[in-house]
């Protein structure tokens, strides 16, 4: 055997699990969770909202990305979907919140199922490209479309009474109710990713000739991971609709396929924190610095580029390089 | 062709917008031999081995493997079939460990792992096992490594673990040597010699001692076309063979 490497061969620790999740895992989501229960007296209700639903977008996108390997630059056409549908079922059908959220998921699953098994036809840039071209049919669908109120978009919607019971119309009541949505997403997410499944996409992610020469139909687990991202940005998109009581063309714009790119790439891509901090930090700054009018914009550029010329793996990725420790 | 041939090829061409990679090249690799593919650069030993197992489209030409016609077949289920190949550039997952790498092949036992809703601690049942294979090729102390840490050859061997613990019947072997230092070139060649037993393999190498060393029988291709086929001794003595190594200081 050669030596002629020069790696310390430092065995990884034997990881330590709880549940099938590393210690370290359990109680980074742990702080979050009782953080998140205590923020609305603390922080703007509505705010954190918003972090919580574009969180959950990340981190759909990031299932894509970071472990599909697959970059989709049209995920607005998911997330905004969603929530036209689900701001259409709950103003127009009346139907009840949770029920509306699950006509605008079901509609990202569909749209998913379409654009994904024509999209993974295509690799790298071409991939990209069709879904960017799909993405934006679905746009100009919206600009179009009666429904969809046009430039105005759907306004007014009613939060309506969960289940029929409960009213959720005050924020404080709505957000645990997104809580609870959001961080089930966030971690039904992570046990994708932990999974045998996620196991596979991984390798598919990291060679793929080398997973179809051992007998992997790669496509297919390319198209299941495609449709199960767009199903949670769908998620997203949805419960957002009910937050903010609207559904608009920004939701289903090419720039928020740009900004869920930058939320993840900013936060660390194939991280599981990683888009949750990427999506804090850019919701913050558009609401903290919404004083500056478009400067924002460009403040996003700013931080987008040194982000990936300091720290290409994005923050995350970088805590974990130096913890060595997945995150 | 002879009734024994557990892999055959016939009439493989496979053209490329005006260039003939492959042309008409027959092929018959008999069951439990050490079957070697050599000759010159750009004489389309790579192209025929990804025709061979469907990387590639032949434009025309027939390949049967255990009888049976694979020719229409994706390359995922011609694995399936037990037809698994290796890569020129090392194959291994970078940023899986050691142990994770094999893993993947034992995992496909389970069929398709589509279950995304399970945690992934029910592939602990494969573990012993995936240990098992690592040790055989003499990585167990890297285990838990990510294989991006590996020096080249280790990389190799770890293919060769992964591509093991599929069990495949017939081994595609493309320049195994490939790149390797001296040391590492007799390990991995006592290592195919000893996992030839009881299994088929077809390997492209330049590496002609290996070559001498190891095959029953050798092809040689030159600009796409079979242009001696023997044991080492009479390919050697072949002139079109020498004619065509002529310049590159080989036979």
């Amino acid at each position: 055997m050669t030596t002629t490497d020069t790696v310390s061969h430092v065995p990884v620790q034997p990881r330590d699990k709880t549940m099938g999740m590393p210690r370290h895992h359990m109680l980074i989501f742990a702080c979050l969770f009782v953080f998140m229960l205590v923020a609305p007296f603390l922080l703007y209700p509505i705010f954190l909202m918003k972090v919580m639903c574009f969180a959950l977008f990340a981190a759909a996108f990031n299932l894509l990305l970071g472990f599909g390997g697959l970059l989709s630059f049209g995920h607005a056409a998911y997330f905004g979907s969603a929530s036209y549908i689900s701001a259409h079922a709950a103003k127009v059908w009346g139907l009840t919140p949770e029920l509306a959220i699950l006509c605008g998921t079901g509609t990202a699953l569909v749209l998913g199922i379409v654009i994904g098994s024509l999209a993974i036809r295509r690799q790298g840039i071409y991939f990209a490209m069709v879904t960017l071209a799909f993405a934006q049919m679905v746009y100009f669908f919206s600009l179009q479309a009666e429904f969809t109120g046009g430039e105005d978009g759907i306004q007014a919607v009613p939060r309506g009474e969960l289940f029929g019971l409960l009213n959720i119309q005050p924020d404080r009541v709505l957000y645990y109710f997104v809580l609870a949505i959001t961080f089930g997403g966030v971690l039904a997410i992570y046990r994708i990713i932990h999974s045998p499944f996620g196991q596979v996409l991984k390798a598919i992610r990291e060679n793929e000739p080398r997973s179809i020469s051992l007998g992997y139909h790669v496509n297919r687990y390319k198209l299941a991971v495609f449709v199960i991202s767009a199903t949670f940005a769908g998620l997203a998109g949805a419960t957002k609709a009910l937050v903010f009581q609207l559904a608009s063309l920004t939701d289903v714009y090419w720039t928020m396929s740009g900004e869920v790119v930058l939320m993840t790439l900013l936060g660390g891509m194939g991280t599981v924190f990683g888009p949750l901090l990427g999506a804090g930090i850019i919701v913050a700054m558009q609401n903290y610095f919404a004083s500056f009018g478009a400067w924002v914009t460009v403040m996003q550029g700013v931080i987008f580029v040194l982000g990936v010329l300091l720290f290409r793996e994005g923050i995350v990725g970088v805590i974990a390089q130096r913890i060595k420790k997945p995150l | 062709m002879t009734d024994a041939a557990i892999l055959s090829a016939s009439g493989l061409t496979k053209e490329f917008k005006g260039f003939v990679a492959v042309n008409k090249v027959d092929l018959a690799v008999e069951r439990g031999t050490i079957h070697a593919l050599i000759g010159p650069n750009g004489a389309g030993k790579t192209t025929c081995f990804n025709l061979l197992t469907k990387f590639l489209q032949p434009t025309a030409g027939k390949i049967t493997y255990k009888g049976q016609d694979i020719t229409g077949l994706t390359p995922a289920d011609i694995a399936r079939q037990g037809l698994v190949r290796s890569f020129q550039i090392s194959a291994v997952f970078p940023n899986l460990t050691v142990l994770e790498n094999v893993r993947i092949a034992l995992q496909r036992r389970r069929g398709d792992s589509y279950d995304f809703w399970r945690s992934e601690s029910v592939l602990h049942e494969y573990d012993d096992e995936a240990r098992a294979h690592i040790q055989d090729v003499g990585l167990t102390e890297f285990s838990n490594e990510r294989a991006a840490e590996l020096s080249y050859g280790r990389k190799r061997a770890l293919e060769i673990a992964t591509t093991l613990a599929l069990n495949p019947e017939m081994l595609l072997l493309d320049e195994p040597m490939a790149g390797m230092a001296q040391e590492d070139v007799e390990r991995i060649s006592a290592l195919i010699k000893r996992i030839s037993q009881n299994r088929t393999i077809l390997m492209v190498e330049h590496n002609l001692s290996v070559v001498a060393d190891l095959s029953d029988r050798i092809t040689v291709l030159a600009r796409g076309e079979v242009l001696a086929e023997g044991d080492y001794a009479t390919v050697s003595k072949d002139p079109k063979v020498i004619e065509a190594y002529i310049g590159a200081g080989h036979a």
